[in-house]
């Protein structure tokens, strides 16, 4: 990475610091010394063309690259005063940075159960509480009036945008302290997808978000700090309408003015 | 325009000969098939009373039923699903779930292929050798535990490959709310799998309760009304194999009757199957 804009560290404090961060599928070099700073209550987008790294990037944050073998991670992510890379338990990793897929991926439960499910693994709570957890998990995820009346039918009953933020809702409910999106919004229509990204804005008064789109008028709605990243290199890091406005690099202004990728 | 017309005609030809090649061939299947059902029913029909279902199988020339090979084949094929099937899921969950990745998985796999293809009477043979020769005598257990061993393959491929169609996404997202794989397997792989891994429990089922020749040197066979797990345990499959080969016209008939009964058992079972794994796609 060359370039860092100056006007940010305005007051903010970094919720995840990711520092010379190297990501390997076998022996191809996928992310090149990636460093970058979540700050909290901010939304932060990731753009660059497909292939670029943006996704993997996310995907190390919570390490769900751990599922697959033959897939490795040199570096340092630092979330809390621990190193990610370093954790051994990460079942809990993930119950404190949640994350939401490119397709909708309900549970086979309804959509109560979809909820409360995640809810029950961490914390032992009454009925009424529950009940109380999922209402508000709804509420936040702008789904609650669409579904009240059914709670207890299917989760796969409802429409593409609909189970997106039912899976909003499952993350939200467990309380993490960061939120991946990755690609949130790439398998849904319009009116869904401004939905979803009216309520990315409202969860960044909770949470600290990361949201990886190959829609850059997405980043520039939606974030207040966007990446530009290109062959698994940080090509430019900063503020939202700075780096749509007044990029510093030229492949990140060739990128944005469509001239690739 | 040039439109080729002799290229296209010859198409039409072959097209037309390849289909009535797949015509005449499902043509022959269908017509074996319902030559066999017709036969059976037709055969069969005529000893179906409810002396069948109430009387035992009886010496030559006398009257009787098939009560106790119905009831030998309920309780050792019951015996050899209820014993064959947790193992083959456990082993299918591994080598989809757990396992999916390393080298014991793929060696599991290639000799549960072995398994599953090996003819039925060498599971028989080797249930004799672990099992009659050193208790001493035939068994009903000995013939439940032939079923067991032809059941666990069976199993473990459904159960592997119904498993592997649960989109990986979905592992993905329950593992991205913190969730322990055995939990993710628990509630949600086997979930988004059921209907699938039970159709493969049905079939298992409808292969085992047909099967005579794991029978013939395990539990033999026995004349009289049993429940003696450690005895003799007539079954009717064996029946059928004794009484359709013996020169006594009656036997004969019990036997055709008793090919009719296990017929529409294994044909139901197997529309419950399909009915099951289609409601599943259906989804």
């Amino acid at each position: 990475m060359n370039v860092m804009s100056k006007d940010v560290d305005s007051g903010l404090t970094e919720k995840v610091s990711v520092r010379d961060l190297k990501f390997y599928y076998g022996s191809t070099l996928a992310l090149k010394s990636i460093t970058i700073p979540l700050y909290e209550r901010q939304v932060t987008a990731f753009i660059g063309p497909s292939g670029c790294g943006k996704s993997t990037l996310l995907r190390v944050l919570n390490r769900m690259y751990d599922l697959y073998p033959n897939q490795r991670a040199e570096g340092e992510i630092m979330f809390d005063g621990e190193n990610v890379l370093d954790m051994k338990d990460l079942n809990l990793l993930r119950s404190r940075i949640g994350m939401v897929f490119q397709k909708p991926t309900p549970f086979p439960m309804t959509i109560y159960e979809n909820i409360a499910f995640g809810l029950r693994l961490y914390e032992r709570l009454p009925k009424s509480e529950v009940d109380a957890r999922v209402e508000s998990a709804l509420e936040k995820a702008a789904l609650w009036k669409e579904v009240k009346d059914k709670l207890h039918s299917s989760g796969l009953s409802l429409s593409g945008g609909q189970q997106q933020r039912l899976c909003i809702a499952r993350t939200v409910a467990i309380r993490p302290e960061v939120i991946l999106f990755d690609e949130p919004c790439s398998a849904l229509d319009p009116i869904s997808t401004a939905k979803v990204e009216e309520l990315i804005d409202e969860l960044k008064h909770e949470f600290t978000i990361a949201i990886v789109t190959h829609n850059m008028q997405q980043a520039a709605r939606v974030s207040q700090r966007t990446a530009f990243m290109y062959l698994g290199e940080l090509v430019e890091f900063g503020d939202t309408k700075k780096l749509f406005t007044n990029p510093t690099d030229s492949r990140t202004q060739d990128y944005i003015t469509g001239r690739f990728g | 325009m040039a439109l080729d017309l002799a290229r296209y005609r010859r198409r039409r030809i072959r097209s037309m000969i390849t289909i009535s090649l797949c015509w005449a061939a499902s043509a022959i299947g269908l017509t074996i098939l319902a030559v066999i059902l017709a036969t059976l029913v037709y055969k069969g029909f005529a000893g179906l009373g409810p002396a069948v279902f109430t009387e035992m199988t009886p010496p030559p020339g006398n009257d009787g039923g098939l009560l106790n090979a119905i009831a030998g084949s309920l309780v050792m094929t019951f015996i050899g699903v209820a014993v064959g099937t947790p193992i083959g899921v456990l082993a299918g969950t591994y080598m989809a779930e757990y396992g999916r990745y390393n080298k014991v998985s793929s060696v599991i796999r290639f000799i549960n292929d072995i398994l599953l293809s090996a003819p039925s009477i060498v599971t028989g043979l080797f249930i004799y050798e672990v099992l009659v020769r050193p208790m001493g005598h035939f068994s009903a257990i000995a013939g439940a535990a032939a079923l067991a061993v032809l059941v666990i393959p069976t199993v473990v491929r459904t159960t592997e490959n119904m498993l592997l169609l649960v989109p990986n996404q979905l592992r993905e997202a329950s593992s991205a709310l913190g969730m322990p794989q055995s939990l993710v397997i628990r509630k949600v792989a086997y979930k988004a799998a059921r209907a699938g891994m039970i159709t493969g429990v049905l079939l298992a089922v409808a292969r085992v309760s047909g099967e005579t020749a794991p029978l013939l040197f395990t539990a033999l066979n026995n004349q009289f009304w049993s429940t003696n797990l450690n005895a003799p345990m007539a079954s009717l499959p064996v029946v059928i194999f004794q009484y359709a080969l013996s020169p006594y016209e009656d036997w004969q008939r019990l036997a055709w009757t008793g090919a009719l009964l296990i017929t529409a058992a294994v044909l139901t079972l197997s529309i419950a199957a399909r009915w099951l794994g289609s409601s599943r796609t259906s989804q």
